[in-house]
């Protein structure tokens, strides 16, 4: 099969994929010929989807497969610097893409934390994980859990672990293709959602691991040119120079200057404005540089993101790749920050302190979904401002930083309506964010499937199927899963956004420790690294839950303590007084309404952090049960041996 | 199967163990120490960026970035002194 050598084959995809760039630009500039010749917005918006998915489709029809290692690791010949690029496309999701951005407008430098918590955990997975996982050679990290802690119980703690951190997440995902489609193509959220649903089926049904890989490199493509290109228009139209990430620090000079005007001509009150450079005003410095720990440690420990480095030809090529991996994020995370110190500057010059009647334009367009009020209401056209503000008592006729808001997503959004570009750009941006939101499901998607297919039902259930029915059962769950979750997602949960971020700790405290000991420590024992995850993972999923559904449990049996505020340091309720109102106490669990709802926990923690609290918990079990126990086998300290060398097969050979 | 080789196996993972140290260090410096002090670094400006803020935005992600090229480049170099490297194809 692997006949050609590395070089040529990595040459061979690159005349492949720059072939497939060069077709994507000129389609983009032949919609922007019919969008000049008069064709209506909206067609232009359905034929950019429309070709996207059939690309998409098409590349994951031509990878078909019916082979066991092609559907679970493409064949283990993905080259460093394309893996590298479907990782990038697998890991950013419609919340980096759209959400990022938006973040960092509101929350100024405390944004940051997930920026740098989302691309240093890189750090970690080339340097004590994936090289070793690659030279196990396995299919999904469940196998390695059970190969080396002693069979399926550990495999199934494994399992439970990835499906608890990649269903939410996934959920999440194809929630916001449903949101992209429905804002850009004026579908119904819920036919939407199952577009979607189809488009990540095409990609992942057929060919599995590879169709996945191929399509991912397709996308990253489409989404980096996406995010990039209006924020480099915008640039060159502000400062002369296409390079935003140098030009918004002239972007923060002026937004810092008029941030303390806006105070002084009382357009801001102190309470409604967060500087953009101040730290430590959103998240307390614990909490800060818990996000930061959290999510690397997470990015480390998420099996959809390990699972891509079992596809490359190495460990050599598995180290760089993840380098690659990095440097295609980096992208565009350091692009992020500039559409939020763009747009923050946009409307504190453009909209702030103007008169009603002098609002730009652009804004309309989200005020009619709502996206943006102004004077609580949201703000559809002028008359719907003007009326609004009227109710307001005193209202000065000018717009002020209180009387606006804006929902996150319309800041990488609207990016080329306030650059005033053509309609075309709009459609790129939205097909640059299904892209984003589309290659995360599909990693997920197969994560979970995989997980389900290969652990449970052949390594559990019926050790002696066959290959074609392996393959069935695997294509068979993939599509209840994608079924399920789109299912899920189209009853709008509105929990699941939030419970993004928890996939990261939950990911963490299960799997971390169990992972690392075992390869870095000869001595971690199978009870240890069983009780250890039993006991990470239960601590945090107790944390989560304790403090977001039932957090009058959480005061009154375990001691916790309302969060504070980090400028004032007061605390974020009165648990006494809230305890002592019965209306309250009738609510439990709260659907929403709760006051104490995430503002309680230990050590002032925010429960997204839940991951601080059970990994060092899962390392502390860990060591001290190995220490108590006996060491293991001598096949068992050879078998650890032999993962450290690059050199020589892989430990398990998986039958074809 | 090549022959077993301790001796070997401990010398190549003691230089292994090393760089991990070092890498995780460069990385805790940059994801963690240096933003600790991102008060009195914004008060230094280039650019337009506050130093403490532009770091976070931008200067330790480009330190990552380089620290993992840097860290496959020298683990790959650690594998080849003690031949415990892949063939090359």
């Amino acid at each position: 099969m692997a006949s050609q050598s590395t070089a040529a084959f990595t040459q061979q995809l690159g005349k492949y994929y720059v072939t497939y760039t060069g077709v994507f630009a000129a389609f983009v500039v032949l919609l922007a010929i019919l969008e000049w010749f008069g064709v209506p917005n909206r067609v232009i918006g359905y034929l950019f989807v429309f070709f996207t998915l059939a690309v998409y489709a098409m590349i994951g029809i031509m990878s078909r497969t019916t082979q066991v290692s092609e559907y679970y690791v493409a064949g283990r010949r993905v080259p460093a610097i394309f893996n590298g690029m479907a990782t990038g496309a697998d890991w950013m999701s419609a919340a980096s893409f759209v959400g990022m951005a938006g973040t960092l407008f509101l929350l100024g430098y405390d944004g940051l934390a997930w920026v740098l918590g989302w691309t240093g955990g890189y750090v970690l997975v080339s340097t004590l994980v994936a090289p070793f996982l690659r030279k196990f050679g396995a299919y999904t990290v469940p196998d390695f859990m059970s190969y080396r802690y002693g069979g399926n119980f550990a495999r199934l703690l494994a399992v439970i672990v990835l499906v608890s951190c990649s269903f939410t997440y996934i959920v999440a995902q194809v929630y916001g293709t449903g949101i992209i489609a429905s804002r850009f193509l004026g579908m119904q959220f819920e036919i939407a959602v199952f577009v979607g649903l189809a488009g990540i089926l095409l990609c992942s049904m057929l060919g599995g691991m590879r169709a996945v890989t191929w399509t991912q490199i397709a996308q990253y493509i489409i989404l980096i040119i996406a995010y990039l290109l209006p924020v480099i228009i915008l640039s060159t139209q502000k400062f002369g120079i296409p390079l935003p990430q140098l030009t918004y620090g002239q972007a923060i000079q002026d937004i810092v200057a008029r941030e303390q005007q806006m105070l002084q001509t009382g357009l801001a009150t102190a309470a409604s404005l967060k500087s953009h450079i101040v730290p430590f005003q959103t998240y307390s410095p614990l909490n800060f540089f818990g996000i930061i720990l959290c999510m690397m440690v997470g990015t480390a420990s998420l099996p959809h993101i390990l699972m891509r480095y079992f596809t490359t030809p190495s460990v050599r090529e598995a180290r760089q790749s993840v380098a690659w991996s990095l440097f295609f994020i980096f992208l565009l995370y350091f692009t992020a920050p500039a559409y939020a110190a763009f747009s923050k500057l946009e409307v504190y010059e453009n909209i702030i302190g103007r008169n009603l009647t002098e609002i730009r334009p652009w804004l309309y367009t989200w005020g009619e979904l709502g996206l943006i009020q102004i004077c609580g209401k949201p703000a559809a056209s002028l008359d719907a401002v003007l009326a609004a503000c009227k109710e307001i008592a005193g209202h000065p006729g000018v717009v002020r930083l209180q009387d606006f808001v804006i929902n996150t997503d319309v800041i990488v959004l609207s990016t080329p309506e306030i650059a005033g570009l053509p309609y075309v750009i709009s459609g790129l941006v939205a097909a640059g964010g299904l892209a984003a939101a589309l290659s995360t499901a599909d990693g997920l998607l197969l994560a979970i499937a995989n997980a389900l297919s290969h652990d449970i039902y052949y390594k559990m259930l019926d050790p002696n199927a066959s290959t074609v029915r392996r393959l069935t059962v695997a294509r068979i769950l993939l599509l209840v899963v994608a079924i399920l979750a789109a299912y899920v997602a189209s009853t709008r949960p509105g929990d699941i956004l939030a419970m993004v971020g928890w996939a990261f700790s939950l990911a963490m405290a299960g799997n971390f420790p169990a992972i690392v000991m075992g390869i870095w420590w000869k001595r971690t024992t199978t009870t240890a690294a069983v009780l250890g995850m039993i006991a990470g993972f239960g601590l945090c999923i107790f944390y989560l839950v304790t403090t977001r559904y039932y957090p009058q449990a959480g005061v009154n049996y375990f001691g916790m303590t309302a969060l504070t505020n980090p400028v004032t340091g007061a605390p974020l309720v009165d648990i006494a007084k809230v305890m002592a109102d019965p209306k309250v106490l009738a609510d439990v669990p709260a659907s929403g309404s709760n006051p104490l709802q995430s503002r309680v926990g230990w050590f002032g923690l925010n429960n997204i952090n839940c991951g601080m609290l059970g990994a060092p918990l899962g390392f502390l079990v860990m060591i001290v049960v190995s220490l108590m126990g006996k060491a293991p086998s001598k096949e068992m300290q050879a078998f650890v041996d032999e993962i450290r060398k690059p050199r020589g097969r892989t430990v398990i050979e998986e039958k074809i | 199967m090549e022959q077993p080789n301790p001796e070997r196996d401990e010398a190549y993972w003691a230089d292994t163990s090393r760089l991990m140290w070092t890498t995780l260090g460069i990385w805790f410096f940059f994801g963690y120490v240096i933003h600790a002090f991102v008060i009195p670094l914004n008060k230094i400006v280039i650019l337009g960026f506050p130093l403490g803020f532009y770091m976070a935005a931008q200067g330790s992600l480009i330190a990552f970035v380089v620290l993992l090229f840097w860290f496959a480049k020298s683990q790959d170099k650690i594998d080849r002194k003690h031949g415990v490297a892949e063939d090359d194809e």
